[in-house]
């Protein structure tokens, strides 16, 4: 096996948390290096670039990684889960493939156990991060309006996406009904930005943005962190952290993209693969000292997974809209988001209003619903369909329980021969109050909306990909697998900075918050460094 | 898991995948619309086939099964009742041979233009989005804060 000379840190991943840590960290002069298993993506892979945009969002840029296959992915078995994986593996991680959709935690997010007697309270809370959320929307570059009563103040940098036909369709049936909305905070540039070009309207976002508008980490933090000193080693992916015989991380054994072995030595790791990935590599972590996984002693490694159960209302009106000539991203409501006692079920969630989609999706969903049916009706009726769809997602927070969860499946190994992760996962009653509860309010918005042909996705299929909880954090090192400040209770120079270490969901996406906590264990980590491992 | 395949459909298949596809989306004359059984258009679906080679040849197999090899001879009502019918029933194969088919067809030049659209990439001309109406804001904006501020909530304080 070939060794590497040691690192003073090692990040593992280079998603939305591992792109925020190294470049906050890189302020330390630290050697730093970051392992990815994917590659760097570039503007012209992306599939607007071609005529077969929409089909290359069932192929090589599907959401996920079973049917996409790339070199660069392992296989997942979520056949026992309603809810299926979402990832990407590559520099930027999930935010080449994420909807941009920017909304923070709320207050109450963080306190559920003293506010609604639920699940456990976070260690710490929003006003702790509250600079970190701002200094993360710097970054990130984010297009919204202030002002909005349904959230806590913040100032987005760009102005918001325009509401076009679509929004201003939603806005008028939302005032109709007397209930709050404000247009979407999004990583999606507005205005020319930090180097970064304003959106031009290519459509859905989630297959990479060839104009460079949206925000992805490879092009928003790597090119500062890497011009820091940071060091990036792409198609590089970890089978396991190695420890020593004092029980402390030593580095990372990893195939590179030949398939070559290395030992790679280090001071500090950072787990940053998100909550499938991160357990799944604690898991594979088993050592004679740690049978169970690194840094499981409270046997909750891979537990509480939370996947966000995410209907989506749709429906069609007469006059014809935007189609998928926008960001998908429109609005959002917090009508129904905080604990309402008179609900049979606690804490709630955000509406999301979409843009639809082009042509060929507006068929293949549609044909796949029954709306459009085969033969010499099918013109007729795809006329009335196109350009006329409007939806609402119902993003729900997921409370945590520990039979949701990641384990190592017995059978199934990627190319490296490295085990796969299985999830087994449930939607909870509690939440299935709250998607009927919000089912009914979208179809209530979406009849004032004008629209007929109302129907609902219960569970959409490989969405949204919000992967949380799988090590969760806490003070007391029985119940949580990392502490206040993303160190492991019982590896002191391991630290996980992903979704894993949510506490609870929220209602919201999760990527502004991840990245928020990424810089705020970064920081933690900075203000003891000379005590970083007591 | 791991969906892909490598090998073609065969001549034959090729035919009775013609028969299906033009069953599916039939030409209209009246909007200028080609069926999807076109040949540049097949050729485009059968180009496209890649990962989900084995599920459209498997729903071909089967549609050709319930029509007893004959679908090109039945009367279209027979025909669109038949294929409709199939995809009813659903399944991965015939989501499968639906997604191939109608992503290839609503990509072709004629098509687009029919319906009104621009034959292009998005990239890098882009669409105009308008700003749409935010007067309609001003019934939101002097709302009361929706959100619950933990810190003057009695168990809010850490």
């Amino acid at each position: 096996m070939a060794a590497n000379e040691k690192v003073d840190v090692l990040i593992v991943g280079s998603g939305a948390s591992g792109a925020a840590m190294a470049w906050s960290l890189a302020e330390t002069k630290m050697r730093i290096l970051c392992l990815e298993q994917g590659d760097w993506m570039k503007s012209t892979d992306f599939p607007s670039n071609g005529r077969d945009w929409e089909a290359r969002r069932y192929t090589d840029f599907d959401i996920s990684p079973n049917r996409r296959g790339r070199d660069t992915d392992y296989p997942i078995n979520d056949d026992n889960s309603l809810m299926k994986i979402a990832n990407f593996n590559g520099v930027g991680g999930g935010t080449l493939i994420y909807t941009a959709h920017w909304p923070r935690m709320h207050p109450s997010d963080f306190k559920v156990k003293s506010l609604d007697g639920v699940a456990d309270d976070w260690p710490v809370d929003y006003w702790a991060l509250e600079r970190f959320y701002e200094e993360n929307d710097r970054m990130m570059g984010v297009s919204g309006l202030a002002g909005d009563p349904g959230v806590p103040p913040r100032n987005p940098p760009m102005p918001p996406i325009p509401l076009g036909k679509t929004g201003t369709h939603y806005a008028k049936a939302m005032n109709k009904l007397g209930w709050h909305w404000w247009p979407s905070d999004t990583t999606v540039a507005t205005t020319a930005y930090d180097g970064r070009a304003p959106c031009i309207n290519l459509g859905h976002c989630t297959p990479g943005c060839a104009q460079g508008a949206k925000a992805s980490t490879d092009i928003t933090y790597w090119p500062l962190a890497i011009r820091a000193g940071v060091e990036l080693r792409t198609r590089c992916r970890v089978r396991e952290i190695t420890t020593d015989e004092h029980g402390m991380a030593s580095g990372a054994i990893y195939y590179d993209a030949e398939g070559k072995e290395h030992f790679q030595p280090a001071e500090v790791v950072i787990l940053a693969c998100n909550g499938v990935g991160t357990p799944r590599l604690l898991l594979n972590s088993a050592s004679a000292r740690f049978p169970d996984g690194l840094a499981n002693s409270s046997g909750l490694v891979g537990k509480n997974l939370m996947l966000h159960p995410w209907p989506v209302v749709s429906g069609y009106v007469a006059e014809t809209l935007d189609g998928g000539r926008g960001p998908i991203t429109s609005m959002w409501s917090k009508q129904f988001y905080e604990t309402d006692p008179s609900r049979d079920f606690v804490r709630g969630y955000t509406l999301q209003f979409g843009r639809t989609t082009g042509p060929a999706n507006e068929a293949i969903s549609s044909a796949a619903a029954g709306r459009l049916p085969w033969g010499r009706d099918h013109h007729r009726i795809y006329r009335e369909l196109l350009d006329h769809r409007v939806n609402i997602g119902v993003a729900c927070e997921d409370l945590p329980e520990e039979h949701n969860r990641v384990t190592l499946d017995p059978v199934l190994k990627d190319s490296n021969g490295i085990p796969a992760p299985r999830i087994d996962y449930t939607i909870s009653e509690n939440t299935r109050r709250m998607m009927e509860h919000g089912i009914a309010r979208a179809e209530e918005i979406l009849t004032a909306a004008g629209a007929t042909r109302i129907s609902t996705s219960r569970t959409v299929l490989n969405y949204p990909g919000h992967l949380l909880g799988t090590a969760r954090m806490g003070d007391d090192p029985e119940r949580s697998v990392v502490n206040g400040w993303g160190r492991s209770h019982d590896v002191k120079n391991l630290f996980i900075v992903d979704g894993s270490i949510w506490v609870t969901s929220g209602g919201v996406n999760p990527t502004s918050t991840i990245q928020a906590l990424a810089l705020y264990i970064a920081d933690q980590m900075k203000q003891r460094l000379a005590t970083l491992f007591d | 898991m791991n969906d892909k395949a490598d090998t073609g459909l065969s001549a034959a298949e090729i035919r009775d995948l013609a028969d299906i596809a033009g069953t599916m989306v039939p030409a209209s004359t009246e909007l200028g619309m080609p069926g999807a059984d076109d040949p540049a258009i097949l050729a485009d679906i059968v180009k496209s086939l890649g990962r989900d080679l084995a599920r459209v040849r498997e729903a071909v197999r089967a549609i050709g099964a319930l029509a007893d090899g004959a679908l090109g001879a039945m009367h279209q009502d027979k025909r669109e009742a038949l294929i409709n019918d199939c995809f009813a029933n659903g399944g991965a194969a015939a989501a499968a041979l639906g997604r191939v088919v109608l992503g290839a067809y609503y990509r072709d030049d004629r098509v687009l233009l029919a319906l009104g659209m621009e034959a292009r990439a998005p990239f890098p001309k882009g669409y105009a989005l308008e700003q749409g109406d935010w007067s309609l804001l001003d019934a939101v904006r002097n709302r009361p804060p929706l959100w619950r501020d933990d810190r003057a909530v009695p168990g809010g304080e850490r």
